[in-house]
């Protein structure tokens, strides 16, 4: 086949749709308006959706990669629409998101000279992306969105930025498509060591007290299956971090809950007690962690990664082993012995016991005054037949979603991680359900987080996108009043919130919405919020004084788990 | 743990950008980087960069796996001085005028080993390639017999002892990977 001749503008949206792209988030503006005017004769291939703030569209390409697995995509134009996309690039960054962040940029001749609207934009994201290019000629446009592509999604995961000038959107070159799947300075997946695998499977066949820890790298891998299998023939108790939530039914027997900071008793405690600790696709964040001088002394420890910038990064590593653990998990349970852990699993039980007494049994079940967090999450969790996918924000929502909901399928909780986003939720809920349209979507925010991205209601509204939003209205800073009120003498310094109308403002937006101050109420108004898919925002009315426990206060020792007043 | 002296040469892909990339891992860990230098290396389109900083064992095994993580990084690695065959450049700018008068260089000449490079009525300019030690020794030298009019001593460069040649290994890895994707 002859190569054609095609504008710059008109081979991206080529390229994209090479890659299997079919839905772009964005805002354009005047460094940019060629590659939309391009956009505009792909109308009937691509879904284009229009974000109220670019911050908005970086969010939305995000949610939409962690739900589908599939690379997410925002097109902005230069200068402020690209710094306002770097929160979500950053967010992407931390927490593994493969996205591709098209960026228009001033004419080539013009950079450097401070021309209208320019920023350095390869400069500012070098740091916070896997790979930024700026792409200068026409004939560039195949060549640099291949490798984007193939960088963003390939070994671990993460953002790319392409930094488009115009002169480049706007030149003619031939356009000749070739996918990317190798780059000879770039090894996404790190061969298997054999001897590592035979040392990690010795270590957990002489394991009495495994405890294995699962991260994202389990879904980011595909290795749901892998994984129960592995830990099922070994008879391994696992924990998830807060990103591997749901990489393991929450239901399954072997499943003990969350370690970290708002994590369950159990795994934590254990965390410094069992023999043989397997960390797999996870990175011992501090959050995690807590004090690294007292994190799992006593245990060997085996770290499952595809980065080896990860091994010994934070904690020293009796085995490492490398690779795709769609591939390292089942080369080590293949070599695993049968295994029953009863008494060792059973040990697991009173921490339970202790934590559903202490903090549990209230958070879910009292009918007396406001209503809590926990009680909400859990109703909507269950209302869905826990089938739903569960976005949060950051602060007591996020702990509290990532606690009380329940996850039954895989790649269902979406929540900023490592940067701890607020603003993230609302967007990667749009995100989210762009991506898995079959799928019920279910959004727990704050007062604070939603009025950091609420002109996103303007997408939903145009979009008509049935996202569940549910607003957890304490009017404050929840998670902050939280750490003022331990840590701070109760000096609630910039935490209380006056707020608007939360209702009024849906409807303003023309989406269904109800407010629920009383227990109640609750069922009747999330059955009804979840008897269609129409857009719907709930607000919840919720304790103002509502705490997220268990705790470890940061930088301390994973077992100085503080309960609450008992 | 204890600091020392590590030498890290980073082998890239000739990209635009790459040492700002580079100089942020060694920045965000506040490392002062002490010297560097930047060429072209002997095979076409592959870029050497030799930077020396000192910290400690820990920390440099992590600042190159983060420098290896760059996508157009090929590969990096780092040595102490007695893995390396290195070198350093410094040119010394003396008043023409003084060093006569004191009547010392065929001494300095002979005892450092150095090579004047341009003399003239106004200033002579000298010339010594060595450690940073040896050319540090000169320039104590200088300062206290005549003084320098400018000093300026090059980045470290460096060539390692060792049989492995990691950077041709590590492309000899990578091709036979393509051979086996493509197959
Ligand atoms: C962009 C951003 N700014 C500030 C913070 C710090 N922060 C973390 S949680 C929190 C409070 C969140 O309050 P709200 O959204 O009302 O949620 P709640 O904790 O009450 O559930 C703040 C301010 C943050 N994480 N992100």
């Amino acid at each position: 086949m002859k190569p054609e001749i095609k504008t710059g503008s008109h081979a991206l949206m080529h390229a994209l749709l090479e890659e299997g792209v079919e839905t772009i988030f964005g805002y354009p503006g005047g460094a940019i308006i060629p590659v939309f005017d391009a956009l505009y004769d792909y109308h009937d291939r691509v879904k284009y959706v229009l974000t109220r703030h670019e911050q908005g569209a970086a969010h939305a390409a995000e949610g939409y990669a962690r739900v589908s697995g599939k690379v997410g995509v925002a097109i902005v134009t230069s200068g402020p629409a690209a710094t306002n996309t770097i929160t979500g690039i950053a967010d992407a960054m931390l927490d593994n998101t493969p996205i591709v962040v098209i960026t228009g940029q001033v004419g080539s001749s013009l950079l450097g000279t401070d021309a209208f609207q320019e920023t350095d934009v390869i400069s500012i994201t070098q740091p916070i992306t896997k790979w930024s290019y700026q792409i200068r000629r026409a004939e560039d446009v195949a060549w640099a969105v291949s490798r984007a592509f193939y960088i963003a999604r390939s070994g671990r995961p993460g953002p790319v930025v392409l930094d488009f000038t115009k002169d480049a959107q706007l030149g003619k070159a031939e356009f000749k498509y070739e996918p990317c799947n190798f780059i000879r300075s770039y090894l996404p997946y790190p061969d298997l060591q054999i001897e590592s695998i035979e040392a990690a499977a010795a270590i957990i066949n002489g394991a009495k007290k495994p405890l294995a820890i699962v991260g994202q790298g389990v879904v980011l891998g595909s290795a749901e299956k892998e994984l129960v299998a592995m830990l099922e023939k070994a008879d391994i108790p696992a924990a998830c971090t807060l990103l591997g939530l749901s990489a393991i039914s929450s239901e399954h027997p072997l499943f003990k809950g969350m370690v970290g900071m708002h994590g369950n008793l159990g795994p934590n405690i254990k965390t410094n007690d069992c023999d043989v600790l397997i960390a797999i696709g996870m990175r011992f964040d501090d959050r995690v962690t807590g004090d690294l001088k007292t994190y799992a002394k006593q245990a060997k420890i085996i770290h499952f990664d595809i980065d080896p910038a990860e091994i010994n990064k934070n904690v020293k590593v009796d085995v490492s082993v490398l690779g795709d653990v769609k591939e390292s998990i089942p080369a080590i349970t293949a070599k695993l012995n049968k295994a029953n852990h009863q008494a060792w699993k059973d040990e697991f039980l009173p921490y339970e016991e202790k934590e559903y007494n202490a903090v549990i049994k209230k958070e879910l079940t009292s009918s007396e005054g406001k209503i809590k967090m926990g009680e909400v999450i859990r109703k909507v969790s269950e209302a869905t037949n826990n089938q739903a996918v569960c976005v949060t924000d950051v602060g007591q929502n996020q702990m509290m979603g990532a606690r009380y909901f329940k996850y039954k399928n895989t790649r269902s909780l979406i929540t900023s991680g490592g940067l701890g986003t607020m603003g993230f939720g609302l967007p990667a809920a749009i995100g989210a359900k762009f991506g898995a349209p079959n799928r019920t979507v279910c959004c727990f925010v704050g007062d604070g987080g939603i009025q950091m991205t609420i002109q996103e209601f303007g997408t939903i509204m145009q979009e008509k996108l049935g996202v569940k939003l549910i607003i957890l209205n304490n009017n404050f800073l929840g998670m902050v009043r939280q750490w003022q009120e331990m840590f701070q003498n109760e000096r609630y310094s910039s935490t209380p919130m006056q707020n608007p109308n939360f209702v009024a403002i849906a409807q303003a937006y023309n989406i269904e919405s109800r407010l629920v101050t009383k227990h109640t109420d609750l069922d009747e108004a999330i059955a009804d919020m979840l008897s269609d898919d129409r857009p719907y925002v709930l607000v919840v009315d919720v304790e103002q004084n509502g705490m997220v426990y268990p705790m470890i206060p940061a930088g301390t020792c994973v077992t100085n788990v503080l309960l609450g007043d008992e | 743990m204890e600091k020392k002296l590590y030498t890290v040469t980073v082998f890239s892909e000739n990209q635009v950008g790459l040492l700002n990339q580079i100089t942020i891992i060694f920045t965000r860990r506040s490392i002062n980087i002490e010297t560097l230098s930047v060429s072209p290396s002997a095979l076409p389109g592959i870029h050497k960069f030799t930077i020396t900083c000192y910290t400690d064992k820990d920390m440099i095994v992590k600042v190159v796996k983060q420098i290896d993580k760059r996508i157009d990084v090929l590969k990096s690695y780092y040595n102490v001085d007695e893995e390396l065959v290195h070198q350093e450049i410094a040119l010394y700018k003396i008043s023409s005028k003084k060093i006569l008068a004191r009547g010392i260089m065929e001494d300095l000449i002979r005892k450092h080993n150095m090579q004047v490079l341009e003399l003239n009525e106004h200033y002579v300019v000298f010339q010594k390639t060595g450690h940073h030690a040896e050319t540090q020794a000169l320039f104590d030298e200088l300062q206290t017999s005549t003084g320098v009019l400018q000093f300026i001593r090059s980045g470290r460069v460096a060539i390692t002892k060792s049989k492995i040649e990691r950077l041709s290994d590590m492309l000899a890895y990578m091709e036979e990977k393509q051979k086996q994707q493509s197959k």
